[in-house]
């Protein structure tokens, strides 16, 4: 076991279902969730938001040489996903047999992130469909 | 008594056709095609479990029944391959669909009918008053050994289905249920052991024509029901030969089974199986139908119900996709070596 499940507990709501936050102030969202707004500063009120998972593939690119954890996995898409509402999210692209593009609409689905080894915790997480 | 709310199914993209398989063990696909009644069956992604595959159905039948995770009093997943040996899958569940924290929730196992023992205990909550609604599980990813006959059948997938006691929320009455059990010796999995074993063709009579139709005959005979009284049926689904059969057996025709039978085009997703078949019954089905449905897990027990479409079910129609789009629409085909990665069963070194 390599990781501390601390750190998986604290990231749950935000890695199952895309909860971040907006500045009530400015209606700025944001993922992942921030104290401060950007643009409002000291006059920032945030809240927390739940992110619909309804995206475009900004940028996207094909992982052929990956760390450890991934090794299984390789080659897998990497993509950058723009919300509906807004924020960039970075997040794995799921290989479904459509061709990822840039432009290409995705919807957040539920997985494995991660599996820490043979009796660690499995870390699971929003990936990306394209549709 | 209680009724269904709402319901959700979900089955992996990825499918292996019977000839992949057979092609690896020399055997003649054509003869298992016909003698199992199978073409295809779902493979679950690298990164798919049990748990994924129930937040996906969960989250259909919340999308389906208009309500909020938190809205749930109780969530039960029912499967023989939960992710963890001890932590359980409902609270993975539970999270995903923002239920909060004040639920009961817990896991089920009873081969392949802990789902349908999941919704008889969610009606017992919401019968008695304890819960307004509550969400019953059958989630799978189904182990089969290579090489053995199981590995033609054994898939993935799940279904989920809201049970509340109001009937303007209801789609489906459940009028009725009841349940067969004994202690057979016919399909088991040891504890840490990887792959089932069963006990070949004791599996048919004395495990799953014995318990479906003791079930089955129980409902009739507490209920004064008889075939001709249900539109539909639904039967656990092993393998696309069984349910026939056992229809058969009972007096149903192949029109009354043919919307739930999804095992030639998925295999056998377990827990998933006849609550799939409901699912994919409930698609087509129209107000005042009925639907009789005998789940069966290996070990061995039948749950049966008899259920009663509402006019609510119209109106929540398009809220999700019917199973047999969904299933048909969103595949593609991977061949034996990769169904073996998706599997687990070949690492990188």
């Amino acid at each position: 076991m390599e990781r501390a499940s601390a750190s998986l507990w604290r990231k749950i709501r935000s890695r199952y279902n895309l909860v971040g936050n907006e500045c009530q102030n400015c209606n700025t969202p944001y993922f992942p969730q921030r104290v401060v707004c950007r643009k409002c500063g000291r006059n920032s009120k945030m809240v927390e938001k739940q992110f619909s998972g309804n995206g475009e593939i900004y940028s996207f690119t094909t992982v052929r040489v990956p760390p450890d954890t991934f090794k299984d996995e390789a080659p897998y898409f990497i993509g950058v996903i723009r919300l509906e509402e807004g924020p960039m999210v970075e997040g794995h692209v799921i290989d479904n047999g459509i061709a990822p593009k840039i432009g290409t609409k995705v919807r957040m689905q539920f997985r494995k992130m991660y599996v820490d080894g043979q009796e660690g915790l499995i870390y699971y997480s929003f990936k990306f469909e394209p549709l | 008594m209680a009724g269904i709310v709402g319901y959700g199914a979900y089955v992996p993209i990825y499918r292996i056709k019977v000839e992949d398989i057979a092609k690896v063990w020399s055997e003649d696909a054509e003869s298992i095609k016909k003698g199992l009644n199978i073409r295809e069956k779902s493979v679950p992604g690298r990164d798919e479990d049990a748990a994924t595959i129930a937040v996906e159905a969960a989250r259909r039948a919340i999308q389906h029944a208009d309500l909020e995770g938190t809205d749930m009093g109780a969530v039960y997943v029912g499967s023989e391959s939960h992710p963890y040996a001890v932590k359980p899958t409902a609270t993975v569940v539970a999270q995903a669909i923002e239920a909060g924290s004040r639920l009961m929730a817990a896991d089920l196992e009873f081969a392949c009918k802990a789902g349908t023992a999941g919704i008889q205990m969610v009606m017992g909550l919401v019968d008695s008053k304890m819960i307004k609604y509550g969400m019953a599980i059958g989630s799978d990813t189904s182990q089969g050994r290579p090489g053995d006959a199981l590995e033609y059948t054994a898939s993935a997938g799940g279904a989920a289905f809201i049970l509340g006691g109001e009937k303007k929320d209801m789609i489906a009455n459940i009028t009725h249920t009841v349940s067969y059990t004994s202690d057979t010796p016919d399909f088991w999995r040891r504890e840490g052991a990887s792959f089932p074993s069963h006990g070949g063709r004791f599996t048919g009579e004395p495990g799953y024509f014995r318990h479906i139709t003791g079930a089955t005959k129980l409902l009739f005979e507490q209920t004064g029901f008889k075939p001709s009284d249900f539109d539909y049926a639904v039967f656990h689904q092993p393998n696309g030969k069984f349910p026939i059969n056992v229809a058969a057996q009972l007096g149903f025709e192949m029109r009354q089974i043919e919307p739930g039978l999804m095992t030639p085009i998925i295999g056998n997703t377990y827990s998933g199986a006849s609550m799939i078949g409901l699912a994919s019954t409930l698609d087509v089905a129209r107000p005042g139908q009925r639907i009789m449905v005998t789940s069966f897990g290996s070990g061995a027990g039948s749950d049966s119900f008899a259920i009663e479409v509402t006019e609510n079910i119209d109106a929540k129609r398009d809220r999700i996709e019917p199973v047999r789009e969904m299933v048909s629409k969103h595949k593609t085909y991977v061949d034996y070596s990769v169904y073996l990665k998706n599997r687990g069963s070949i690492t990188k070194t």
